[in-house]
């Protein structure tokens, strides 16, 4: 897991800016809503679907597939969701750039080898953080515990809190975004740590 | 992947699991102590349990519980346990809305599961080479060296998710088809976001197949060998003899292509088709019962799809066809390897389909439920990405599953699939050394046909697995049996 950024949202003074055009952002929440907490992220994209935001696309999936960089490509920036397996409550968060080893299977993916093929296959990366919301249980049951409903309330307070920056910014027009891209938060936790 | 050496004299060589087949198979090779081939099989170590755990449960639940049988094709589940439920609940014709809902959902089944099978799993096979390295021959792979064919790869298969998506309401696990139609139509909305994309999703088909055909001459002459054996073949054909994916009469013709039934009903299936338990593996074996046990194995999916039908009905697929037939010489197309290049002539088939449905008003009608008199028992079939795939079940009075029969595309291939596998293993392995790159011409055989095991194995407690060690004289080494 590359190093923790701590709290992060874009930069406004970024020179990427594209003034006129309004960001396209994209909530990808992904987990399996049949297995308890493990359905932090669909139920973290499906609430903030429910907030009809403009310019603000969701998605919800089981696990990244290589499709979902089709998606991703289109955007400035890509919010995914993830539940947390260990770490700090209620969540953490961290920038994610391109990278990493796709599982041979293609069955799962990382967001970093996500990003990675937008840029081989589209030759553009969105910016992107990854949100990772503390979860404490991953039975076969499709109620979240009500720790982790919390910690998604939370979590939902910061996601809003990053949309409002990055949609302020409008298009990005970088082709690679890299750490400098990104500022911190005050007062929200965020921390690097394990996920589901 | 991994490679064991076993027993006194006969060497035991097991490939287990296969990669890049979705499920688990493994594969065994018994060596004579000279280091030939004694025997391989090909072996199904899963077990599936759908059949049994739906007993009891209510009919409406049926189309979406079958479903999970499968991350690849489970539209194909979905839609063929609605059909046969439509029987039950004395649907005998739906209405127009509801029935091209559901092809137009299956046609995007077919659109998304081959350029999966194709793209994702098979091209890396055919653009770097069978023996390129194992961590080379992949997705991944594709996207770093051919970002072009990538692109294909996941924008196509990416559509024919919407197409589900869009009449089935989730791109994976859809929940519109119910017994006696469907829940939803298709909405303007949809349909436009859909029809703006149509022909490009056509035009990347096509060169995907033309592609193909390059690789196919510049290699003929492997690809006329490679793990090639003559069959019969089955599949669903349109009363006026086009291919139909999504229903049909059934039709097998011998090697020569000569008629063996046509125009079978699905009630009629099991007094044709017989199943035989060997008790090495968890799959059955199929077989026509008008040509025997011995040589009435028969072949499915797409390869008997295109060698069963006379015609297709879509101008760019049958072209395809048209210049895919001429390899037969006058006889159906044999060549193993030859499903890939199938397969791409009906994903381009499914495309053209898919854009004269978006064109057609009645998707947006909103009669989308019929029914009549109930009955006991109901049968139906379609033709899933990996061939003919059959849904049998028997409700009692209480609306609940009293009986079920599933036989699935994998299953039908499976005799096949092994002599496929014995093929390659005579041509690659005989007296050579065991290498990586060997044993993926196993794979690469296995894979013509399909990556996906996981809902092929029977019921749970009905089909005991025998595991032997066997020396060359055929005395016994050691066994095991799982009842």
């Amino acid at each position: 897991m590359p190093e923790c950024a701590g709290d992060t949202a874009p930069n406004g003074g970024s020179p990427e800016r594209a003034d006129g055009h309004g960001a396209r952002i994209l909530v990808l929440g992904y987990g399996n809503p049949g297995r308890e907490d493990d359905g932090l992220g669909p139920a973290a994209a499906e609430a903030i679907e429910g907030l009809r935001l403009p310019g603000v696309r969701t998605h919800v999936n089981v696990q990244l597939s290589v499709e979902d960089a089709a998606d991703a490509a289109e955007q400035d920036w890509v919010l995914f969701v993830d539940a947390a397996q260990s770490g700090p409550e209620p969540f953490q968060a961290r920038p994610v750039f391109s990278g990493g080893e796709t599982a041979y299977t293609s069955h799962a993916l990382s967001p970093e080898r996500l990003l990675g093929i937008c840029e081989q296959v589209y030759g553009r990366q969105p910016r992107a953080l990854l949100v990772g919301v503390r979860g404490y249980a991953v039975g076969v049951e499709e109620e979240l515990t009500a720790r982790a409903r919390e910690n998604l309330d939370e979590a939902l307070r910061y996601l809003r809190a990053v949309i409002t920056r990055a949609a302020g910014l409008g298009a990005i027009s970088r082709r690679r975004p890299d750490r400098s891209s990104l500022v911190r938060i005050p007062g929200v936790a965020a921390r690097a740590g394990e996920y589901l | 992947m991994s490679t064991s050496v076993e027993g006194r004299g006969a060497r035991t060589i097991v490939i287990d699991p296969v990669t890049r087949i979705e499920g688990h198979g493994k594969v065994t090779i018994c060596l004579n102590e000279d280091g030939t081939i004694a025997r391989t099989r090909f072996h199904i170590v899963e077990f599936r349990g759908f059949e049994r755990f739906i007993l009891g449960k209510p009919y409406r639940q049926v189309p979406l519980i079958v479903e999970r049988l499968c991350g690849i094709c489970p539209v194909s589940h979905h839609l063929c346990a609605a059909k046969a439920l439509d029987v039950t609940v004395g649907a005998d014709r739906l209405t127009a809305t509801a029935e091209k809902v559901r092809r137009l959902m299956h046609y995007g089944q077919i659109v998304q599961s081959h350029a999966l099978h194709y793209f994702y799993l098979a091209s890396p096979d055919l653009l770097f080479g069978f023996d390129a390295p194992v961590a080379k021959r992949s997705i991944v792979g594709i996207i770093a060296e051919y970002p072009e064919i990538a692109k294909w790869a996941i924008q196509i298969r990416k559509y024919g998710q919407e197409v589900i998506k869009a009449t089935g309401g989730k791109k994976v696990h859809p929940t519109s088809a119910v017994p006696g139609g469907v829940t939803q139509n298709l909405s303007v909305e949809r349909r436009d976001a859909l029809r703006k994309d149509i022909d490009q999703i056509i035009a990347w088909s096509a060169e995907a197949l033309a592609l193909y055909t390059r690789f196919f001459r510049a290699d003929a002459q492997r690809h006329a060998e490679f793990g090639t054996v003559a069959s019969n073949y089955v599949s669903l054909v349109r009363s006026d003899g086009a291919m139909d994916l999504y229903d049909g009469g059934l039709r097998a013709i011998d090697a020569d292509g000569r008629k063996i039934f046509d125009g079978l009903t699905p009630i009629e299936y099991t007094a044709h088709v017989a199943e035989e338990v060997r008790p090495w593996t968890y799959l059955k074996f199929p077989y026509l019962r008008a040509v025997g046990r011995e040589r009435g194995w028969y072949r499915v999916g797409p390869l008997a799809q295109i060698n069963c039908c006379d015609f297709i009905d879509t101008p760019i697929a049958e072209r395809a066809r048209q210049e895919f037939v001429g390899q037969g010489h006058g006889r159906p197309v044999h060549l193993t390897l030859a499903y890939h290049w199938a397969r791409l002539i009906n994903m381009i088939h499914a495309a053209e389909k898919i854009k004269d449905l978006l064109y057609d008003d009645a998707l947006q009608g909103t009669d989308l439920v019929t029914s009549g008199t109930r009955r006991a028992e109901g049968a139906a079939w379609v033709e899933a990405p990996r061939g003919t795939l059959y849904h049998h079940y028997r409700v009692d009075d209480r609306g609940q599953v009293a009986s079920a029969n599933l036989i699935v595309a994998t299953t039908n291939n499976n005799e096949a699939m092994n002599r496929s596998v014995a093929r390659v293993a005579q041509d690659y392995l005989s007296g050579r050394e065991i290498t990586d790159a060997l044993l993926n011409h196993i794979e690469v055989a296995i894979r013509a046909y399909d990556p996906c095991l996981s809902c092929a194995t029977h019921a749970l407690g009905q089909m005991p697995l025998i595991v032997t060690l066997q020396a060359p004289d055929g005395a016994e080494l050691a066994r095991r049996t799982r009842a």
